[in-house]
């Protein structure tokens, strides 16, 4: 696989970094980094599995979406190169399927399909392999060790970017959380202000009151709490002064 | 990476130093105490303060370098204005070097209640992850004068910190509770007297706040105070003259 200029090396990458900052669309980012890679790579095909939480490769993006394809893709879930990569975390190069041996179900049908070449990159950063890079060509030709490092260099700024995102989702995630915990608790400490005016207790007798009322009715405590706050009418057992 | 990472490293090194007091509450409110402290030593400043804020209005103070800080870091929200809001709001750290030197009109009463407290300038700083608002951090000093810019880039490094240090393993409820409980200032009293105000003068939500603050305001009493003797029946409030 011969590669391109530095120049457009260089675009490439920026563009890929760029395109971390704006707007995130996952599945958009991993087809542009597929679409690059086969550039840069001149291969003939090339796609992306990431791993799901059973530890499974996924299809996420790929350059070629005839059936074929996706089947040597899929195939590499139990057997191929993206396999041993994303097991052993280093690159998986195979200049010459045909002579290849170590994958008895995989390589018959690359070879079938008219490819000769086939290499997985790790997405990697640190002790964390989230995936492969999977790059296929039709000529059995070597990639250099510079060949190797750029390519790698692509799907680890692709892996930082997919890690980064995954990082902000999930401090957003834990951020609404805390909000939602702030607010469940203010509206339940107006609604034992209220319960505490309206029966002359405490607001810890209150709370006592409002969690028994919710038991006996098989009601959730904040909608109870909610519903005291705004529209008492709703419970009038519990809001009315002297419930027995 | 050098640079970026040998700043959190740096921070993160100064907080795990902090020596621990006898007051200090545990787990995260425990840490964010240290961290406000380490904060106000390395800045340096006259304290610092981290507080939670909702979009729906509710706020936790969740940690300050000393008590008198976690009187001024209330201010904000017993006036219901100044920096952290617009720090909040914007999205953007909000820098006052001089707070004599700011417009009346921008923050009447807390500009003045601060300037009381011995406060000369505030540097607040929201705490946020992607699009996600957790707070502000708020920074005091008692002299006026800009950030040195070395000292902004660590101020921003200790919110950085301080924000992922809340939301590091806050995954299960209990946890989440435990800082919202443990919090220095939690104003669950505040919430309290809104309720009892309500039904006391027969009056919404927002007007019963509106009634307590005023009341506040008007006896030069904290937000706090005021709440915590409507709740323990010392205080109640007389509905208005017909």
């Amino acid at each position: 696989m011969t590669m391109l200029s530095v120049e457009r090396l260089a675009e490439v990458l920026v563009e890929v970094a760029d395109t971390l900052v704006d707007e995130f669309d996952l599945i958009e980012f991993l087809h542009m980094v597929t679409g690059h890679t086969s550039e840069v790579a001149n291969a003939d095909a090339a796609g992306i599995l990431l791993a799901d939480h059973h530890g499974r490769l996924q299809l996420m993006a790929a350059t070629d979406g005839r059936t074929t394809m996706l089947e040597l893709f899929q195939l590499q879930a139990h057997e191929g190169p993206c396999q041993d990569c994303f097991r052993q975390g280093h690159p998986v190069i195979e200049a010459d399927l045909t002579t290849a041996d170590q994958w008895p179900s995989f390589a018959p049908h690359a070879v079938a399909a008219g490819f000769r070449a086939v290499h997985a990159f790790p997405m990697r950063l640190r002790d964390e392999v989230i995936g492969a890079l999977n790059l296929f060509g039709k000529t059995a030709v070597r990639m250099t060790g510079a060949d190797i490092r750029v390519v790698q260099a692509l799907a680890d700024v692709a892996t930082i970017g997919l890690l980064q995102e995954r990082a902000i989702r999930q401090g957003e995630v834990l951020t609404e959380q805390l909000q939602n915990a702030l607010n469940s608790r203010m509206v339940i400490e107006r609604a034992k202000g209220v319960l505490a005016q309206i029966h002359s207790v405490s607001p810890a007798e209150a709370f006592e009151l409002m969690r028994a009322y919710s038991r006996r009715h098989r009601l959730r405590l904040g909608e109870v709490a909610q519903a005291v706050t705004e529209d008492p009418a709703r419970h009038p057992e519990l809001t009315t002064p002297d419930p027995r | 990476m050098s640079e970026v990472g040998d700043l959190e490293a740096d921070v993160r090194g100064l907080v795990a130093r902090e020596p621990r007091l006898q007051r200090d509450k545990p787990e995260v409110v425990g840490q964010m105490q240290r961290l406000c402290r380490a904060a106000a030593r390395a800045l340096p400043a006259l304290g610092v303060g981290v507080t939670l804020i909702s979009e729906a209005g509710p706020q936790v103070t969740v940690a300050a370098s000393g008590e008198p800080i976690e009187r001024i870091e209330e201010l904000q929200f017993s006036l219901g204005e100044g920096p952290c809001f617009e720090a909040y709001r914007t999205r953007r750290p909000v820098l006052i070097p001089d707070l004599a030197a700011v417009a009346p009109t921008r923050w009447p009463g807390y500009a003045m209640a601060a300037h009381d407290h011995g406060v000369c300038a505030v540097f607040a700083l929201p705490l946020q992850v992607g699009a996600a608002r957790l707070g502000v951090m708020d920074i005091y000093r008692d002299e006026a004068g800009n950030l040195a810019t070395q000292a902004l880039r660590r101020a921003l490094t200790f919110a950085e910190v301080a924000t992922a240090t809340m939301l590091d393993g806050q995954f299960s409820p209990e946890s989440m509770d435990n800082l919202l409980h443990g919090a220095v200032d939690n104003r669950y009293e505040v919430y309290q007297a809104q309720g009892m105000i309500m039904v006391q003068l027969g009056v919404p939500l927002a007007d019963a706040m509106v009634r307590i603050r005023a009341y506040a305001y008007a006896h030069n009493k904290r937000l706090n105070e005021v709440a915590a003797d409507i709740v323990a029946d010392k205080l109640v409030l007389e509905p208005d003259a017909p």
